[in-house]
């Protein structure tokens, strides 16, 4: 145990996700050393997520105004939406670069055993957005895991009668890997979406 | 296969420990308490990554040390196998084969093969439902690792069902909706380890029987055979039959085996059940609840066995392991920990020649006289946190 504001320090770090008890100890002592103006920098970047950060009002995305970069953003299309599980999922797709359309964040997926249904999520939101008939195509990418599949699953069910197509993201071996260093649950999954090849 | 060096560090009671065996018959003798039985569980935990003995890893790591390392280095089909393993109470624990790092610890699963007997046992008799399941799974998993995923997928998705449930009572809007969505999860992946679980039973009765009547020394007097049957909840009679239904008895025969017709009699079970699961907040159906029922002659060995015969029950389930595994080519390792003393003349003799006969067992015993003399081998004195070849 340290004295006083080390130790306040050690344990407010200790607090978040993946630091345990010595990451939080040598963060600490970092910081300790660090100059005066970094440490007021990072303060002032805690202070404006804060205060400053709004999620959009249309996808649920972290923004800076009322709509976020995407939703904001004229050429992406209007027709087509992902939907995902956390703001950290769209980073992830947009680094590939392959996806125009819109997405809507969920915020988390169904998960019982953490006491979040259906109702917990932004499924709500989600049906206003379809309602107007524009989307034709709502794509899943939630998680490859139990909740997401459930979650998912029933996604698909609430939107079953509104005409759009549904689709889920393929689960299969990575690109680049070697097929003896899948496990058999990816290479299950893999052989079940084989597609067939065109001469 | 067998066994040539197992190398132990703060595991259980021992500080260090370096012993080198050869194929055949190895006894370690020693007073109780001095730690024989905590070096065959050792080496029973490379092939289960469990102990026979308790729940959690914790109680495997030397009081006062920060992990236990357990190194062995086994003969398998003449290719030498290393199989490195750091238990930790804390961390996740580490596993090499070979020297490179296992991703997942649990892909050891399969590699190392033993069949141990132990005092413990006698609870796959006497004790309850859940005793018999994990010697199931135990032995499902070594004969086809990828089921250690399945069981645990299995266990996650039980998980979820049976929060849901209890949050449903106080149902709150959509909860049933998604019910049925975990009913499929819970019935396909229910499905699969059924499945795995009746070819299993399928495969081993005979060589459970076979032990059985070799022990009990009994011939093939149809009253005093012993049997095995897997009763799945799932695929139980109707629990509820409508009066004047015709009589749906899946147990008899048009049983369904398939993956498929499991998965949909899972399902169907779980919404003949749903109001009384409701009810009680509990999933009530599924290989969760399934029993492997023990008989002996045309009553349940369960209650109706003597002492003796429930000795018997229980080695005749590892010894039948041991035929089923020996009899898919790699042959177990067997292990007896502190068995011959709670055997009569009879049981001790049938196992002494079984054991003589396996390419490697490794014995405990508290007394020298309580291992047969036939079986000549290695032996070890365990005594003061060492152990030394005697003779």
């Amino acid at each position: 145990m340290y004295e006083g504001a080390v130790q306040d320090l050690i344990d407010e770090l200790g607090r978040l996700p993946g630091v345990g008890p010595k990451s939080a100890q040598r963060i600490a002592f970092f910081i300790l050393g660090s100059e005066a103006t970094d440490i007021s920098r990072l303060a002032a970047a805690l202070h404006r997520v804060r205060d400053e950060v709004r999620f959009c009002t249309i996808c649920g995305n972290v923004a800076e105004a009322q709509l976020c970069k995407i939703c904001r953003d004229p050429r992406r299309a209007l027709d087509v939406i992902c939907v995902v599980e956390e703001p950290k999922d769209v980073v992830a797709i947009e680094r590939t670069r392959e996806f125009r359309g819109r997405y809507h964040i969920l915020g988390g997926a169904i998960s019982p055993i953490d006491g979040i249904g259906p109702e917990d999520l932004r499924i709500r939101e989600l049906m206003a957005r379809l309602a107007d008939g524009e989307i034709t195509e709502l794509i899943l990418a939630t998680d490859p895991n139990f909740e997401g599949e459930a979650t998912a699953t029933y996604l698909a069910r609430c939107v079953a009668s509104m005409g759009m197509t549904v689709t889920r993201l393929a689960s299969g071996l990575p690109v680049g890997g070697d097929l003896e260093y899948a496990d058999e649950v990816t290479l299950g999954r893999a052989f079940e979406g084989r597609r067939r090849v065109t001469a | 296969m067998h066994l040539r060096q197992l190398v132990l560090h703060d595991f259980r009671s021992w500080v260090t420990a370096d012993l080198a065996l050869q194929p055949g018959p190895a006894v370690f003798v020693g007073p109780n308490g001095q730690g024989k039985t905590n070096l065959v569980e050792a080496v029973g935990y490379l092939a289960t990554l469990g102990s026979h003995r308790v729940a959690t890893d914790a109680p495997l790591v030397r009081q006062g040390a920060g992990q236990a390392i357990v190194r062995a280095r086994f003969a398998r089909d003449d290719r030498e196998l290393l199989v490195e393993c750091e238990i930790s109470p804390v961390k996740a624990n580490r596993v090499r084969v070979n020297r490179a790092p296992l991703p997942r610890p649990r892909e050891l699963l399969g590699l190392v093969r033993t069949v141990l007997f132990a005092p413990e046992d006698l609870a796959l008799v006497r004790g309850d439902p859940s005793e018999r399941r994990r010697f199931l799974d135990e032995l499902l998993v070594t004969r086809a690792p990828r089921y250690a995923g399945v069981r645990q997928d299995y266990d996650r998705v039980l998980k979820q069902r049976n929060a849901l449930l209890k949050t449903a009572r106080h149902a709150r809007g959509d909860a049933l909706r998604t019910l049925d969505i975990w009913d499929a999860h819970v019935a396909r992946v229910g499905g699969e380890l059924l499945a795995g679980r009746l070819a299993l039973v399928a495969a081993l009765a005979p060589y459970v029987s076979a032990a059985y009547a070799a022990i009990a020394g009994t011939g093939s007097a149809a009253e005093e055979a012993a049997g095995i049957t897997y009763e799945s909840s799932a695929l139980r009679p109707d629990p509820y039959p409508i009066q004047g239904a015709p009589d749906s008895n899946l147990s008899t025969q048009g049983r369904p085996e398939s993956v498929a017709e499991l998965t949909e009699a899972i399902a169907e079970a779980l919404l003949r059940v749903r109001g009384d699961e409701l009810d009680r907040g509990i999933t009530l159906v599924g290989p969760h609840r399934d029993e492997l029922r023990l008989r002996l002659g045309g009553s349940a060995a369960k209650g109706y066995a003597s002492h003796g015969e429930s000795w018997s029950f229980a080695l005749a389930l590892k010894l039948g392991a041991y035929d089923l595994l020996r009899a898919d080519g790699v042959e177990p390792i067997l292990i007896l920990d502190d068995v011959f003393a709670e055997l009569d003349t009879r049981r001790r003799a049938h196992l002494s020649t079984i054991a003589a006969a396996a390419e490697q067992t490794l014995i405990t015993a508290a007394v020298s006289e309580d291992v047969p003399a036939s079986l000549s081998g290695m032996r070890f004195q365990v005594a003061d946190g060492e152990v030394h070849p005697i003779g």
